[in-house]
């Protein structure tokens, strides 16, 4: 355990200016040291605060235990500590030189799955945490899959406690080939394996002299530099109308803007537009970056559309190039995960909600339950109950411009409500489960065991 | 304001597409703002005159603009505030012609509905005045400046934080909230608060308010002040309780760094006068923003657990 008494580091000028964001998710069960691996980046890379350091010693002291317990800095709610557990989804917040973070900090426990869904579904990097001890298990397994069905773009396997196998790398490798052969079946695209141990501080922000066979980034390195934005001339363009923008003032007489947040890829003014899903179709005028106009805007940029015709617009449409304009349907076919405590159940008739636009539609159809420890499959469950996954079919009562989640994960996505007393139901993923796996490299190149 | 870029990292991994971090907040920020006027019939602002709710405030002329902001907003008005505080107050409502509702502790003291407590400490009376004024204006959403990164109790708050009609948080009634899809439905008195800033942290706030230049109120800099030690803070002297025996007034070179009731509100030792200065003693400060300066916190291991449960923030 390093010394808590450390003089304080002031900012650097650079960490003063605009960084980039990158947000991840952990997920790990609490005998992993999830907390500890959490507790030691937030120490190491001197996020922690003189004053939370001195009331974890205190809890430690508390506690009989004779050095501070970093897991305690993330314990949150009173039943957490009385529990000794962590029940829901925690935010935490760092920031180094090169990049801000916000980490969706979720328990690993298998009646979680809904937090660890919650957690990756913002998330552009989720770590899978194993016990160098037990290597895969069958959280493992079901970890690397949320990821997967998520599409999280970076997956970070974090051998833990290499400490108590004596830092032997031929362990740490048959672990890596293992979780990585898996998860590629599952078509992870990108997958990093770290050796680390929380407890000791290994490569989690300074590099171990214990595992000199170990030329990779340490994991903090790799969190900075991973890449957070992609090539959008790929993207299918979307921009969801959340509200009209009216002053009509003397100044603004005929101002009508329609402001919303671009889900996915970029506009440019002068490109023809279409309104889904009323088909209509116009062209971009003007484009407002809360303030400023631009030329061109691209997610996740808020911004404000003026289009060159009077077009009826309002909350709940969805603006795209008319080039690009996906197909509009009353069904919907999707991978969902249910995270309400009540079951959902074939005919139930709840609300959904896609983008900005909200529709009553009816549950037509529940295919399959998936086990997420070996991904079999289960054919007519009848219902799912909180925490299951599987295939849905349902009915909307409108059209809506749903594109499959591999596509766009903001645009692909939907939540269920229940009509009654508003309770998020379910969280859906339209299209396929996982994507088609990519070929396994045969050769790690020299870069730190990304396989 | 221009959008920076942020600058390609050695590696070159960050596309010209990346966001800079508060680029990106301040697009949530106001995805979150524009969701609310969208989906809820009388949302409030909460604003004391604080930096966070002068941010919230700025982000909500950004959401809008050119048209003015659909919210009201709503003072919780503890009688011990700062003068300063309450001028600016004042002032920002009428430049941006914006209607202002008070709810006051003051009010309720003498009315007897409320006691004053012992220590003069007035933060944990705000909660029945601001409930009964969110019931009484049927208020459904009601924004507030809180952030995730300012106590542990907060850091499993929604962005969407569902309210029972006594403003009651249940951590365990809290909805999951997935990709950028809030779900604001409510029943007839309940309200949902809603929390903008709640992924930022106080260096992004100061951060924020430099670069699109922020006017704050003078308490944020340093200035001289008659003060007293109290619990280890330095608290302005004045007639809501405080030098008592044996506690001295002495003027000292101070600033705050976070701004509610006088009685628990500590100022720092600063010489920090302008924006720039105040950024760098933060950055090189190890004591967040809540362990410096609020007595409140300090009450008990899970004091704010149970104060959100009541329905204070």
């Amino acid at each position: 355990m390093t010394s808590t008494a450390e003089p304080t580091v002031p900012l650097s000028v650079e960490q003063l200016s605009e960084t980039t964001l990158l947000r991840f998710a952990t997920a790990g069960s609490v005998d992993d040291g999830k907390s500890t691996l959490v507790g030691r980046l937030l120490h190491d890379s001197k996020s922690v605060l003189t004053d939370q350091l001195e009331a974890v010693e205190h809890a430690s002291r508390n506690r009989g235990q004779d050095t501070p317990d970093l897991a305690l800095l993330t314990d949150g709610l009173r039943a957490e500590r009385e529990q000794g557990i962590t029940i829901d989804v925690a935010y935490r917040y760092f920031a180094t030189a090169r990049r801000r973070f916000i980490l969706a900090d979720t328990p690993g426990h298998v009646q979680y799955t809904r937090n660890m869904v919650t957690g990756a579904s913002t998330a552009e990097l989720t770590v899978v945490l194993v016990d160098a001890r037990n290597g895969v298990v069958e959280q493992t397994r079901r970890h690397a899959a949320i990821a997967a069905l998520l599409r999280v773009p970076h997956v970070v396997l974090a051998v833990n406690k290499m400490d108590l196998i004596e830092y032997k790398e031929s362990v740490f490798a048959a672990i890596a080939e293992e979780f990585t052969a898996y998860a590629s079946e599952l078509g992870v695209p990108e997958i990093t394996a770290i050796p680390i141990s929380a407890l000791v501080g290994d490569n989690v922000v300074d590099p171990s002299a214990n595992m000199d066979w170990y030329g990779g980034p340490t994991f903090l390195e790799h969190l900075e530099t991973v890449p957070v934005s992609h090539d959008l001339t790929t993207c299918h363009a979307r921009l969801p109308v959340q509200y009209v923008i009216r002053p009509q003032t003397a100044e603004h007489p005929d101002y009508r803007g329609y402001a919303g947040q671009i889900a996915a890829g970029a506009f440019r003014v002068g490109e023809a537009v279409t309104v889904l899903p009323s088909g209509r179709t116009s062209r971009i005028s003007g484009i407002d970056l809360l303030g400023e106009p631009v030329d061109v805007a691209w997610t996740t940029q808020s911004v404000t559309v003026l289009l060159e015709d009077d077009v009826d617009i309002s909350r709940g449409d969805l603006l795209v190039p008319t080039k690009d304009a996906p197909a509009t349907t009353q069904d919907v076919e999707a991978t969902v995960c249910h995270v309400a405590d009540a079951p959902l159940t074939i005919g139930h008739r709840v609300l959904l909600k896609h983008g900005t636009r909200t529709v009553k539609a009816i549950v037509k159809d529940i295919p399959s339950r998936l086990t997420l420890d070996d991904l079999s499959l289960h054919p007519h469950p009848g219902h799912l109950v909180a925490n299951d996954i599987g295939r849905v079919k349902i009915r909307t009562a409108e059209p809506l411009p749903v594109d499959s989640y591999a596509d766009s994960r903001r645009t692909g996505s939907f939540i269920l409500i229940d009509p009654s007393d508003g309770t998020t139901l379910t969280a859906g993923m339209v299209g396929e489960s996982f994507a088609s796996p990519e070929p396994v490299k045969a050769e790690a190149d020299d870069d730190g065991w990304d396989f | 304001m221009t959008t920076t870029v942020a600058d390609v990292s050695e590696e070159g991994t960050d596309s010209p597409y990346a966001l800079s971090h508060l680029d990106a907040l301040e697009s949530e920020a106001v995805h979150i703002f524009r969701e609310v006027a969208g989906e809820f019939e009388r949302p409030v602002v909460l604003f004391s005159g604080g930096k966070d709710s002068i941010v919230m405030l700025h982000l909500a002329l950004k959401a809008f603009a050119p048209a003015a902001v659909p919210f009201s907003l709503l003072h919780v008005d503890t009688g011990h505030n700062f003068p300063e505080v309450l001028e600016y107050r004042d002032r920002t409502v009428k430049k941006h012609g914006l209607r202002l509702h008070v709810a006051s502790v003051q009010d309720y003291i003498d009315r007897g509905v409320l006691k004053e407590r012992p220590d003069g400490t007035r933060n944990p009376l705000q909660t029945l005045p601001l409930t009964e004024k969110i019931q009484a204006e049927r208020f459904d959403a009601v924004f507030g400046g809180g952030r995730r990164d300012e106590e542990k109790a907060r850091a499993k708050e929604r962005v969407f934080s569902l309210r029972d009609e006594f403003s009651q948080w249940d951590p365990r009634r809290q909805r999951p909230e997935l990709w950028n899809l809030y779900n604001g439905r409510h029943a007839p008195g309940e309200h949902v608060r809603v929390f903008p800033l709640s992924n930022w942290t106080e260096l992004d706030v100061w951060q924020y308010i430099a670069r699109e230049g922020i006017e704050l109120p003078e308490i944020y800099f340093a200035h001289e002040r008659e003060v007293f030690q109290r619990a280890g803070m330095w608290l302005t002297a004045g007639g809501w309780g405080g030098p008592k025996g044996g506690e001295s007034v002495e003027k000292r070179q101070v600033r705050y760094r976070t701004v509610g009731d006088m009685s628990c509100t500590g100022a720092v030792d600063s010489d920090a006068t302008t924006l720039d200065a105040v950024i760098a003693e933060i950055a090189a400060s190890r004591l967040t923003e809540r362990g410096a300066t609020r007595a409140d916190d300090k009450m008990s291991e899970a004091a704010m657990e149970d104060r959100k449960r009541e329905g204070y923030f």
